[in-house]
């Protein structure tokens, strides 16, 4: 097991490799998420997150009790908490007079906030009020409708930013039966509609199937209130692959319209003058020849 | 042509009876396939969205998921474990890491010296057998220990030792002093890992020592001298070289010089305070306890008397203030002199 840099060593193997886990890595695990509340909770607040939760399961922890942080005063709270739990994605529900319903969405980077958004949810409609449902944990297709969505700078995080939290495991491969959930977001001027669908795919003429969408759940229209992004800086930080993660392409290596590999391998000067050939005895030098030719040397 | 025609119609037909899976739309859709992702720039009818928002939403998300599927129907799939897998590309979408790029741990000192002179880690096994106590006795572990014992049930003294020496203790100081310089080193090289600058000899600083460190530090620099601080200047409020010595020197008896009649003296002195001793007795204790007790009785007889449904009421003219107090002439706690109890009865402790 590679080694931790830590004065106090854990007494236990178990320890260990739970404190190695949490290390950075080359290939990164699922983004974890924390459910918080604030110093008041509100129904439909609460029904959002645990909603969220049963989409984000087994990567989700909800914390139960009520905290008196404000997120955009003071946000080292928060990132304690989070720190604690191992997360790196953080749902912050509070109910006010001033800002009624708002849930705050932010991400860490490093342990210390990357960035923030606060939605104000005007409608919710929850899980339970539709009939359609899906497997846990499979990935859903994320759709994006609205111009805002790329003619805005803060709407283009703030797309960013709802990717990481929905986008669930980075995979490689997809069984296309397992498709079956779809989340849209439309941005309008005022506001920003989430609708969460499930995907039937019925017989075509085709060989594409034809889609249909059920009504899933959660359904929420949100209000973007504040927000705080990172620097251009950090983010970039924070973007960075690992050298190992990058994919090197193959030089030397390419494939012909046929599909036909051809490759490039460099070998070393020939020595032609020396090559091992037949023996043919009547080509063999005399005594004669070769001292002919050592005279003509010692010449030269 | 009548036979084509009829072929032709019939696959219309067909055809009619499933939906298109077509869409048709003025901006084509920004599509990054791995991460399942799709961005349609087209404009929103605001009208419909207004009037009939629920179906306008549906039928759109319909569309985008449409036109999504079928690019990922295009993508080569291959067998993985008996099921069928379009491989995705890689995502287009830059995402931030959640922690850093994972930075190389620096070499330790051993490391290097290994790369350098191209040691090799040996594999070991994890048992041993000996001969001695015929068992497989484990290199590690819970069980090492005892079997251990068991196989050094008797040391050898080396030729060159002092027959007195317990070579059982000599073996087990060797090993507490290797497993310290085993510490040591690892936390050598964790600040050698951290780039945190360690004196080769003492301690390191601190920024802010409370006063206790302060003490110890200059009780250290006091005897760090080679007469172990014996000739050096007292300080304006330093205590006494008695208090301040760190480790007492022990001071060894001369066995043979001490008389007889001292010598019995002194064992006596031990007999009876051995045998001699009195129960220790901690006023302060055995009242409270009483106290608890008596507290305890009279709740029991209250729920007693309560359940009863007040058949036994007994109207006693005691107070309430002492009936919870318990018995009235009860001496004060708190204030009793008698500090028996520790330092009492053997005569004191501070023996050396």
């Amino acid at each position: 097991m590679p080694s931790l840099q830590r004065v106090q060593k854990p007494t236990t193997r178990k320890g260990k490799k739970i404190l190695l886990a949490k290390e950075p890595k080359v290939f990164e695990d699922v983004k974890k998420k924390l459910f918080l509340t604030g110093r008041k909770a509100s129904e439909v607040l609460r029904n959002c997150s645990k909603d969220l939760y049963k989409l984000s399961k087994p990567h989700a922890v909800i914390l139960s009790r009520k905290n008196d942080i404000l997120p955009f005063e003071n946000i080292v709270p928060v990132e304690n908490l989070c720190r604690n739990n191992d997360a790196s994605l953080f749902f912050f529900s509070t109910t006010n007079k001033k800002r009624p319903n708002s849930l705050t969405i932010g991400r860490l980077f490093d342990g210390r906030l990357l960035d923030m958004v606060e939605f104000c949810i005007n409608d919710y409609k929850s899980f339970d009020q539709f009939t359609a449902s899906i497997p846990a944990e499979t990935k859903p297709c994320l759709v994006f409708s609205g111009e805002l969505w790329e003619q805005s700078q803060e709407l283009a995080k703030v797309k960013s930013l709802l990717v990481d939290v929905f986008r669930g495991e980075v995979i490689d491969a997809v069984r296309l039966q397992g498709l079956e959930h779809v989340i849209m977001f439309t941005a309008t001027n005022d506001n920003i509609l989430m609708r969460s669908y499930q995907i039937q795919l019925k017989k075509s003429s085709t060989k594409l199937p034809r889609v249909e969408l059920e009504n899933l759940g959660p359904h929420i229209d949100m209000v973007l209130k504040r927000t705080k992004f990172a620097s251009e800086d950090l983010m970039k930080r924070a973007c960075r692959t690992p050298q190992e993660a990058k994919s090197k392409p193959k030089k030397n290596v390419s494939k012909d319209a046929l599909g036909t590999t051809h490759g490039r391998i460099h070998m070393g000067k020939q020595k032609v003058g020396t090559i091992q050939t037949r023996k043919m005895k009547g080509l063999k030098k005399t005594a004669a020849e070769k001292r002919v030719a050592r005279k003509s040397k010692k010449a030269n | 042509m009548d036979i084509l025609e009829d072929i032709l119609q019939k696959e219309a037909k067909k055809s009619e009876k499933y939906k298109t899976t077509d869409v048709e739309k003025n901006v084509e859709l920004e599509l990054d396939l791995g991460n399942l992702l799709a961005l349609d720039t087209n404009d929103l009818n605001l009208q419909e969205l207004k009037s009939h928002k629920e179906k306008y939403l549906l039928n759109l998300a319909r569309d985008n998921t449409q036109l999504l599927l079928n690019k990922l129907w295009d993508l080569p799939s291959e067998r993985r474990e008996e099921i069928v897998v379009a491989k995705l590309p890689a995502g287009t979408l830059r995402l931030p890491r959640e922690k850093p790029c994972p930075k190389p741990k620096p070499l330790t000192k051993w490391q290097e010296y290994a790369l350098e002179k191209g040691i090799k880690k040996k594999k070991k096994t994890n048992a041993v057998w000996d001969d001695i106590v015929q068992k497989w006795i484990p290199r590690f572990g819970y069980k090492k220990a005892e079997l251990e014992r068991q196989k050094d049930w008797v040391l050898e003294v080396p030729g060159n030792a002092d027959p007195m020496e317990d070579q059982f203790a000599k073996k087990a100081e060797k090993k507490k002093e290797k497993v310290s310089k085993n510490e040591f080193q690892r936390l050598r090289n964790i600040a050698k890992a951290k780039k945190i600058k360690v004196p080769k000899e003492g301690l390191p600083t601190i920024a802010n020592p409370s006063s206790d460190l302060l003490n110890t530090a200059a009780k250290v620099a006091r005897v760090s001298t080679a007469s172990l601080g014996k000739f050096q200047p007292k300080l304006p409020k330093e205590k006494t070289l008695k208090e301040n010595v760190i480790a007492p020197k022990r001071v060894k008896r001369d066995h043979s010089k001490i008389s007889s009649n001292d010598e019995k003296s002194s064992h006596l002195k031990i007999i009876d305070s051995i045998l001699g001793k009195k129960p220790k007795l901690d006023i302060e204790k055995a009242v409270n306890r009483q106290v608890f007790q008596d507290q305890n009785e009279r709740s029991e007889e209250k729920k007693t008397q309560k359940s009863k449904g007040g058949k036994k009421r007994r109207k006693t003219s005691i107070p309430s203030k002492a009936r919870k107090g318990g018995k009235i002439s009860k001496p004060r706690v708190g204030k009793v002199n008698t500090k028996k109890g520790k330092a009492g009865v053997g005569g004191g402790r501070k023996r050396r």
